[in-house]
C-alpha cells in the first residue's frame, strides 16, 4: 500500500521530486525491456519450430517443393507427394512437436513444482513406468495401437500417485519423492529389461525404440491421441504457471501467497503425467527432452516471467532437430532418443555439477 | 541370573554380544547351504535324485543329468557374485556415509555396462577376464565422477545429491549403450542378453576367470574394515585418531569396484543387492564393519541364491531373470529406507 500513496503524486505530477518518478519509469523501462525480450525469444523459438516442421515435410529420400506440400497439406491429391508427405512425413513430425511439447510441458512443470532442475518425469520414474507398461502390454498382454497407449497411460498414472502417496507422509517433501520416484524407476527399468528378454522374436529395433525413443512409424493412430491431451492439457498448466511459479519459493511461503498448495501440486501432477503417458506411448520416452527442455529456456529468456511456454517450444524444437539428425546427418539412421540422449548427456553432467555447486534452481 | 550381582553384569555385557553374532553367522552359513542345495536340486526342469546324485559324480549322460550339472557352476556364481555385492555395497555406504549407496544406484554397474559394451564393439572382446578388466575401469572412473559430483557444493555428498547425480550419470551412460549397440548389429544380441543381466553366464571357466579378481577384491575390503569404522565418526575426528583417511577411502573403494566389474563382467548388472544387504546386515550385528563385512558377504550370497531359486521355480517352465527378482524385492526396500529418515537428513 505504502509505495504506491507515494507513487500517485509523483505519476500525476504534483510532486515536484522527480526522483521517485525516474526510478518508477526505470523499473517500468525495465519490466518492459525485459517482457519484450521474453515476447522475442518465445516468437524466435516459434517460428524455428514451424521452420523445422516445414523443412521435415520437405525433406528426406526426395525433395518436395513447399507449395507441393502445402497442397498435399491442406488436402488436396498431389501424386507421389500425397503418399510420401502425407501419409509418412505429416504424421511424424506432427507426432515430432506434438511430443516435443507435451516432454518440454510436463518436465518443466515437474521442475518447477519439486524446486530441482534434475526432478524431471524421465529421472523419477514416470516415464519408466509408462515405457515398462507399454512393453508389456505389447509382448505379454498382446496388444497394439490405443489399448497400448491406455495401459501406459494408467502406468504413468499410477506410478505418479504412488511416488506421491509414499512421499506424502507428514506432508509431502520434495526431496523424499525424488528418492522414491528414482526406486520405482529403477524397478521398472528392470521390469521393461525382463520383458524385452522374454520377447525373443522382438527385432531389437522396437525394443530399443520403447527404451530410447523413436518416431520410426509413426501414423495418425499414435499421434492423434498426443494431440487430443496436449490441446486439453497445455492451456491448463499454461494458465496454472503463475501459481506453479510460486513453488519455487519455498511449501511455506506459497500458501501465504494465496496458493491453494494442496489442489494446484494434485491438478499439476495430474496433467503433467498424462502428457508424458501419451507422449511416451505414442513415441518412447525420448531421451531428456523433458529434461533439457526448461534449463535450456531458463537460460534463453533469463529470470523474466513464466518457463512454461519457451520450455515447450524447446521440446518441440529438441524433436524436430533430433529426428531430422538421427535420420540425414549420421552415418548411420538413429533413433531420436539416442540422438538427442548423445547430445544431451555432456549437457546434463554439466547441469548437475552446476546445480550442486550453486545449490539453485533451474 | 536371578541375581545379578555387578560383575555378573559386567561380564554379560561384554561376553554376550560375541556367542549371539557367532550363532548368527552359523545360522547364515547353514541357510546358505541349504539354499545351495536347493539351488541345486531344483531348477524349471524337475530331476530325480539318483540323476542329481550321478550329475554331482560328474557324468553328463541324458538332459537330466547335464542340467543338474550346469546348475553347479550358477549355483556357485550366485553365491559369489551375491557376497561380492552385498560387501561392495557395505563397503560404499560406509566410504559415503550414505544409507543410499549402492552399485546400482550410483551408476557404477551401468559403467560397468558402457565399458563391456564398447570393448565388444570396438575391440572384440570376448572373454570373462578381459571383460573383468574393462568394467572394472569403466566401474571406476564413473564411481569418481558420481561421487565428485554427488559431493559438489555445500553440505557434502547428502543422499538426495549422490542418488540424483548416480541416477542422472546412468541415465546418460544408458543413451551411450543404445548409440553403441544399435550402430553394430552383429554384436546388438550378445550385448543385449548380457546387459540384461543374470546368472545363465556362470560356467566353470567364467568362474575361474572373475576369482582372482574377487579374491583381490574381497581382500581390499576386508582390509579396510577397521578404518571404515573410523570414517563413521567423521573426516576430522578419524583423522585425529590417526587415521589416514584418503588411503582407507581410496582402497576400500577400489576393493568395492573391483568386486562390482567382475561381478558385472560376467552377471550384468545386478540391482538393489548391495543396498538391501548391508542395511539388513547392521540391523543384525550393529554398525561394526568387522562384523558387517562378513555378514554382507553371506547375506549377499543367500539373497541372490533365493532369488535365483525363486526366478527358475515361480513361473515354470519360463525362468524369471534373477536382476528382476532382487529389483522387485529391492526397490520397496529402498523406498522404506528413504520413509524412515527424518526429512532433514535427506
Amino acid at each position: 500500500m505504502n509505495p504506491r500513496t507515494r507513487d500517485r503524486p509523483a505519476t500525476t505530477g504534483h510532486s515536484p521530486a522527480p526522483e521517485p518518478a525516474s526510478t518508477l519509469e526505470t523499473v517500468v523501462r525495465g519490466r518492459v525491456r525485459r517482457a519484450r525480450r521474453r515476447r522475442t525469444i518465445i516468437a524466435v523459438l516459434a517460428v524455428l519450430v514451424a521452420a523445422g516442421f516445414a523443412a521435415s515435410l520437405m525433406f528426406g529420400q526426395t525433395f518436395y517443393p513447399p507449395g507441393d506440400v502445402a497442397r498435399v497439406v491442406f488436402g488436396q491429391e498431389v501424386p507421389g507427394a500425397s503418399f510420401t508427405v502425407g501419409r509418412l512425413r505429416l504424421p511424424r513430425a506432427v507426432l515430432a512437436v506434438a511430443a516435443g511439447l507435451s516432454f518440454g510441458l510436463a518436465g518443466v512443470t515437474f521442475q518447477t513444482m519439486l524446486r530441482n532442475p534434475l526432478a524431471s518425469p524421465d529421472i523419477i520414474g514416470i516415464s519408466s513406468g509408462a515405457s515398462a507398461a507399454a512393453v508389456f502390454a505389447i509382448v505379454v498382454l498382446g496388444l497394439s495401437g490405443t489399448a497400448v497407449s491406455t495401459v501406459a497411460v494408467v502406468a504413468a498414472l499410477a506410478v505418479a500417485l504412488l511416488v506421491h502417496a509414499l512421499s506424502a507422509r507428514r506432508g509431502a517433501a520434495g526431496t523424499r519423492l525424488i528418492l522414491i520416484g528414482i526406486g520405482i524407476g529403477a524397478m521398472m527399468d528392470s521390469v521393461t529389461a525382463h520383458v524385452l528378454d522374454r520377447a525373443a522374436e522382438w527385432d531389437l529395433q522396437e525394443a530399443m525404440r520403447r527404451l530410447t525413443g523413436s518416431l520410426n512409424g509413426a501414423t495418425w493412430n499414435e499421434t492423434v491421441p498426443v494431440l487430443v491431451v496436449l490441446v486439453l492439457v497445455g492451456p491448463l498448466l499454461l494458465a496454472m504457471s503463475r501459481d506453479l511459479e510460486m513453488f519455487r519459493l519455498g511449501e511455506d511461503t506459497a500458501p501465504a501467497l494465496g496458493v491453494r498448495v494442496a489442489r494446484t501440486r494434485l491438478l499439476a501432477l495430474t496433467g503433467a503425467v498424462g502428457l508424458i503417458a501419451f507422449a511416451t506411448a505414442a513415441a518412447g520416452p525420448v531421451a531428456f527432452v523433458a529434461f533439457l527442455s526448461g534449463p535450456i529456456a531458463a537460460r534463453l529468456v533469463g529470470p523474466n516471467g513464466s518457463l512454461f511456454l519457451p520450455a515447450a517450444l524447446v521440446g518441440a524444437l529438441l524433436v524436430l532437430v533430433g529426428d531430422f539428425a538421427g535420420q540425414f546427418l549420421l552415418d548411420s539412421r538413429y533413433p531420436v532418443g539416442v540422438v538427442t540422449g548423445v547430445l544431451g548427456a555432456p549437457y546434463l553432467v554439466y547441469l548437475i555439477v552446476r546445480t550442486n555447486r550453486s545449490e539453485g534452481s533451474l | 541370573m536371578t541375581t545379578s550381582t555387578a560383575t555378573d553384569r559386567r561380564e554379560r555385557s561384554t561376553r554376550r554380544p560375541l556367542p549371539l553374532k557367532t550363532l548368527a553367522l552359523v545360522a547364515l552359513c547353514t541357510v546358505l547351504v541349504l539354499l545351495a542345495a536347493l539351488s541345486v536340486t531344483t531348477g524349471s526342469r524337475q530331476v530325480g535324485w539318483a540323476d542329481i546324485v550321478a550329475a554331482l559324480g560328474g557324468s553328463t549322460d541324458g538332459f537330466d543329468r547335464a542340467a543338474v550339472a550346469a546348475r553347479v557352476p550358477r549355483t556357485l556364481l550366485a553365491v559369489l557374485a551375491g557376497a561380492a555385492l552385498g560387501v561392495a555395497g557395505a563397503v560404499m555406504q560406509g566410504v559415503t556415509r550414505n544409507p543410499l549407496a549402492d552399485p546400482g544406484i550410483l551408476g557404477v554397474n551401468t559403467g560397468a555396462a558402457l565399458a563391456v559394451v564398447v570393448g565388444m564393439a570396438s575391440f572384440g572382446l570376448a572373454s570373462a577376464t578381459s571383460f573383468a578388466w574393462v568394467a572394472i575401469a569403466g566401474g571406476a572412473v564413473t564411481a569418481v565422477f558420481v561421487y565428485a559430483v554427488g559431493t559438489l557444493g555445500g553440505g557434502g555428498s547428502t543422499p538426495l545429491k549422490l542418488a540424483l547425480a548416480g541416477a542422472a550419470t546412468s541415465a546418460a551412460l544408458t543413451s551411450f549403450i543404445s548409440a553403441v549397440v544399435l550402430s553394430r548389429n552383429d554384436i546388438a544380441d550378445n550385448a543385449r542378453s548380457w546387459q540384461i543381466g543374470g546368472l545363465g553366464g556362470g560356467t566353470q571357466e567364467s568362474l575361474q576367470q572373475i576369482l582372482p579378481f574377487l579374491v583381490v577384491g574381497f581382500a581390499l575390503c576386508w582390509l579396510c574394515a577397521r578404518g571404515l569404522n573410523m570414517l563413521a565418526l567423521g573426516d576430522d575426528l578419524a583423522e585425529g585418531l590417526g587415521e589416514r583417511v584418503a588411503l582407507t577411502r581410496g582402497t576400500a573403494s577400489l576393493g568395492a569396484v573391483v568386486l562390482c566389474g567382475a561381478t558385472t563382467a560376467v552377471t550384468g548388472p545386478i540391482a538393489f543387492v548391495g543396498l538391501v544387504v548391508p542395511h539388513v546386515c547392521r540391523l543384525l550385528v550393529g554398525a561394526d564393519h568387522r562384523w558387517l563385512l562378513p555378514f554382507s558377504a553371506l547375506g549377499g550370497g543367500v539373497l541372490l541364491t533365493a532369488a535365483d531359486v525363486v526366478g527358475r521355480v515361480v513361473a515354470r517352465p519360463v525362468q524369471i531373470d534373477v536382476g528382476i527378482v532382487t529389483a522387485l524385492i529391492g526397490a520397496p526396500f529402498f523406498i522404506h529406507i528413504v520413509r524412515r529418515q527424518k526429512v532433514r537428513a535427506l
